[in-house]
């Protein structure tokens, strides 16, 4: 193990993390301002990628692809905010985990009857399709690079929507304290439904970007989901700048469990023991951390609500 | 009345349906929906071109293909076999694309003396010492990778990094691999199971420098670790895989950067038989011109199966004995060639080595290389005792 292995590790820990924050980034605002706990926000995020796919594939554009991706999402997310999420504000949790759930189910049908069951091909574009050598020995993904970047970028533009902006003081002061919020007369139902079409965006974005590295089929949206969950929870939810670094947090730990403790338990540990033990702990190691916070901090990391 | 006038249309109904009852009935579990509904629907397809192309009998004698999605659940599979068996009274089954279900069904089809002709699993509990007369399989789970490991070896590869879900049929896979493969294993990486994100994992492999990797990633996790595999720059590293990770279905999906990658199957869709010829041709001309998958070749196969064995005993299905015995020396000319069974009831075949090409359209697909073993026979049938 090297200074280039381990670099190269951290660097995967990072783009992993940045693109469970664009996932994050949605639902975190979404439970932490509107206090609705949306689980098809996977379902979105599966719809960028559907779509995304299927305009590269015309289009030969990736660009227009993206795009696209999250234009025909967040109007598909305005649609589905007017017919029912708008009327689970109110409700408890218990319904709108139902009601989203049901929305899941619908949408992965919804999907299997425009494209089908089989998984679709998302190519990568064309210019960024090969390596690109970082260092002696370091060849890397040129398109994980361009993820790391847009990451990066999404970050900054929702720090700068969030903290200096009139529509960003808004949100802010809605995630804090709601009712306050509509007591100084504040329209929460415009907020929101932005916020909702913001989430989707950002979804719709991580899909379209993720597309051509992971596999474009129904389900996908689901399986992001949990570490996303993850991620709002120790961010602590509500909080953009939670879940930035809590992202980052379990990008990396994910990351250098699965890279290093396999090969540090093979140090000291019989192989056979080490080869069933090691992927089973990193595993685990990204409720491990998440455990760990809510420990000392229960409210998660940077607590949205005082 | 009207109560009494639906009962009586009811009674009505049920007589007329039990007169129906002397067609010979087929149950078919079919994975629409769940884990497997990519494979399932290649499945179905092909049985619906084998009920096509059998006009709906079997053997010459009206015949009735019930066809349900169990979702890929053992449980549903478990609730719906019990219903084929006690409603339906089925005389065949088959159907189910995991081995998970194959296992959760088997105790009470054989319990009820029913053939269940599996169109893709062959777990290996099975071919040993659980072996029953009722079970007959398409190939064993482990000779796909024990093909591969014999490639390997042909190949000349020195040293492999084997990758594969942190699940019990990962090691086996991987297990299947070692046992014909004399190189060194350099590393054995396991991963979660549905894993999205394989960087770590191909950094490893990077640092590994291997002659090649052999992987057993079914599904989406295949897909996404090719893409991410040929992206950081390991293309010039070849892929090994049992043909379950480089179907159609995964070939599709990934797209150029499935070229080269070798694997390994006990059929492919240009292997040179007549029935296969046929099949495949029929199959492209019913599916947009698509090429069948392995999935789809087994499910069309295993329908032909049936309606020879119905053929061989004159239509009486509820002889049992004399059923089995004709499944067991099959008349009919399968699509894989000729194979015999072994006493476990798994066959006794060629597997092939295939690798991803291009056809004459320019359409990936995967291209028959050669026989990689000839009459190759499971490692557990030395425990059936039957």
């Amino acid at each position: 193990m090297d200074a280039i292995f381990v670099f190269e590790q951290l660097l995967n820990g990072l783009g992993y993390g940045l693109m469970l924050f664009l996932i994050a980034a949605g639902l975190t605002l979404v439970f932490g301002i509107m206090d609705t706990m949306n689980l098809a926000h996977g379902s979105l995020y599966m719809a960028g990628a559907y779509v995304a796919a299927r305009v590269h594939e015309a289009s030969a554009s990736f660009a227009l692809a993206v795009l696209a991706a999250v234009l025909v999402t967040v109007a598909v997310a305005a649609l589905l905010e007017v017919l029912v999420i708008r009327r689970l504000y109110r409700r408890d949790h218990l319904v709108q985990v139902l009601a989203t759930f049901g929305i899941i189910l619908i949408a992965d049908d919804a999907v299997k009857a425009i494209w089908g069951v089989a998984p679709l091909m998302a190519s990568t574009p064309a210019a960024l399709a090969g390596p690109v050598q970082l260092a002696e020995g370091l060849p890397y993904p040129s398109y994980r690079l361009l993820l790391i970047a847009a990451g990066l970028l999404v970050a900054l533009g929702l720090y700068l929507l969030v903290n200096k902006t009139r529509i960003g003081m808004l949100v802010r002061a809605g995630a804090s304290n709601r009712q306050m919020a509509e007591f100084m007369g504040v329209r929460v139902g415009t907020v929101f439904a932005f916020v909702f079409a913001l989430g989707a965006g950002l979804a719709a974005l991580a899909g379209a970007l993720m597309a051509p590295i992971s596999s474009v089929q129904i389900g996908m949206g689901e399986a992001i989901l949990i570490p996303a969950l993850v991620v709002i929870v120790i961010g602590g939810i509500g909080s953009i700048r939670g879940a930035f670094v809590a992202a980052l947090l379990v990008g990396l730990v994910d990351t250098a469990g699965r890279a290093f403790l396999p090969l540090a338990l093979r140090a000291v540990l019989p192989p056979s023991v080490a080869a069933d033990l090691g992927p089973a702990l990193a595993g685990i190691a990204m409720y491990v951390l998440m455990a760990a916070v809510l420990t000392l901090k229960p409210a998660g990391l940077f607590p949205a609500r005082a | 009345m009207p109560q009494m006038k639906f009962l009586a249309a009811t009674l009505a109904l049920c007589a007329a349906a039990s007169v129906h009852a002397a067609d010979i009935k087929v149950g078919i579990a079919l994975d629409i929906s769940g884990p497997f509904s990519a494979l399932g629907a290649e499945a179905r397809d092909g049985f619906e071109l084998a009920i096509e192309k059998l006009g709906g009998k079997l053997g010459g004698q009206p015949a009735e293909f019930l066809r349900t999605d169990f979702g890929g659940s053992p449980e549903q599979a478990n609730q719906l076999v019990a219903r084929y068996l006690q409603r339906e009274k089925i005389d065949f089954f088959t159907g189910p694309i995991g081995s998970n279900a194959a296992l959760a069904v088997g105790p009470a089809l054989f319990a009820a003396r029913v053939p269940y002709l599996s169109s893709n699993p062959g777990p290996s509990v099975y071919a040993g010492d659980k072996c029953n007369p009722y079970f007959f399989a398409q190939y064993q789970n482990d000779t796909y990778d024990e093909a591969a490991g014999k490639v390997a070896n042909e190949k000349g590869y020195k040293n492999v990094v084997l990758i594969a879900p942190n699940y019990p049929a990962g090691k086996d896979h991987l297990n299947g691999f070692k046992r014909l493969y004399k190189g060194a294993v350099k590393d054995e990486i396991y991963t979660k199971l549905g894993q999205i994100d394989y960087a770590p994992e191909i950094a490893q492999i990077r640092a590994a420098k291997p002659d090649a990797v052999f992987f057993f990633l079914p599904g989406a996790m295949g897909i996404n670790f090719v893409k991410q595999f040929v992206g950081g720059g390991l293309k010039d590293v070849p892929l090994i895989a049992p043909g379950f990770s480089a179907d159609e279905d995964v070939i599709q999906a990934v797209g150029e950067p499935m070229l080269g990658v070798l694997n390994t199957a006990h059929w492919t869709h240009d292997l040179d038989v007549p029935a296969n010829a046929e099949f495949v041709a029929a199959f492209r001309q019913k599916y947009d011109g698509r090429y069948p998958s392995v999935y789809a070749a087994m499910a069309y196969d295993t329908l032909m199966a049936m309606d020879a064995a119905v053929r061989d005993v004159g239509g009486s299905v509820g002889d049992r004995e004399a059923v089995l015995k004709a499944l067991k020396n099959p008349s009919f000319k399968s699509v894989r060639g000729d194979f015999t069974y072994g006493v476990n009831n798994y066959p006794v075949q060629n597997y092939y080595l295939r690798e991803v090409g291009k056809d004459a359209d320019g359409r990936l697909t995967n291209k028959l290389v050669g026989i990689t073993l000839e009459n190759h026979q499971d490692a557990y049938v030395g425990a059936c005792r039957m």
